[in-house]
């Protein structure tokens, strides 16, 4: 049985950047493949309890996307949009990002795909955000890899005093 | 995410921060003499320090006791260990699919090979 990947997640320290790194075990054109097509990319991006509908999607340098999420059953819909500023294939996607939670802001998302033996890729997926407040909301300010074992660690050991 | 947890997450940037949190996990409550001594930096400096967390909700100082020892506020902290690893799931769950499409796709390539083969 195949383990999974693990997932890195990263801030930068300093910069309100996010950088999250897995591998896949796919070659890069492949993964590429789902990242760019919106069927594909309609069946990941979002939770299997969320209907995604791609309204508009030109992945093309200079093109636009537009999708919007819904739940079955409810009222939720939440749109997601942006431009993709540069796609070069099987290399290296660059797009804004944006949703209607907050309209007013928006991520510069750089998604690099690196080729690795056995056919498999990395995927690097960096988004710069507009301040270190939002990055810190978005996730946990200074969530390196090791700040993330730490808090692993005094969970374990907030467990055992439990 | 609440302002306390933000200002909990923010607090916790500071490596020397995330260390004297680390201590008062491993150790129990400490007074601030104790928390200084391996820190090749001034009682004051690490006072600073835990006046960020005090703030932060992370740790309390008694008032009544002479060491005023530092008490770490756990349930601060596993707030913030409930929402990373929320945060962490959210994406973790968002490759699994991931991983799932491209696994399809690879039957699907397959298949167009072998008809493309058979034609």
């Amino acid at each position: 049985m195949k383990t999974q990947n693990q997932t890195q997640i990263e801030a930068v320290p300093d910069l309100p950047v996010i950088r999250i790194i897995r591998e896949f075990e796919a070659p890069p054109e492949r993964v590429f493949r789902a990242f760019v097509d919106p069927e594909l990319f309609a069946q990941w991006c979002g939770p299997r309890s969320i209907d995604t509908t791609v309204d508009r999607w030109d992945a093309r340098t200079g093109g636009e996307w537009r999708y919007t999420a819904s739940r079955a059953g409810d009222d939720f819909t939440m749109g997601f949009w942006g431009s993709f500023h540069e796609v070069r294939p099987a290399e290296r996607i660059v797009q804004t990002w944006a949703f209607d939670g907050n309209p007013d802001g928006v991520s510069l998302e750089t998604m690099t795909f690196e080729e690795l033996d056995g056919g498999r890729c990395r995927v690097t997926a960096q988004s710069v955000v507009e301040s270190m407040e939002i990055r810190d909301q978005m996730m946990a300010s200074g969530m390196e890899t090791g700040v993330l074992e730490g808090y692993e660690q005094l969970d374990e050991l907030l467990e055992g005093e439990r | 995410m609440t302002d306390q947890l933000s200002r909990a997450f923010q607090a916790l940037a500071d490596p020397t921060r995330r260390d004297l949190v680390a201590r008062l996990a491993a150790d129990g409550d400490a007074s601030v003499g104790d928390l200084a001594a391996p820190y090749d930096v001034t009682v004051q400096a690490v006072s600073k320090h835990l006046k960020v967390l005090e703030e932060a909700g992370l740790v309390s100082r008694s008032r009544d006791a002479q060491r005023r020892p530092v008490h770490l506020e756990a349930e601060v902290l596993d707030l913030m260990t409930k929402w990373i690893a929320r945060y962490r799931q959210q994406v973790e769950e968002r490759f699994s699919r991931l991983d799932a499409v491209l696994a399809a796709m690879d039957e699907s390539d397959d298949n167009d090979e072998a008809e493309g083969a058979a034609s």
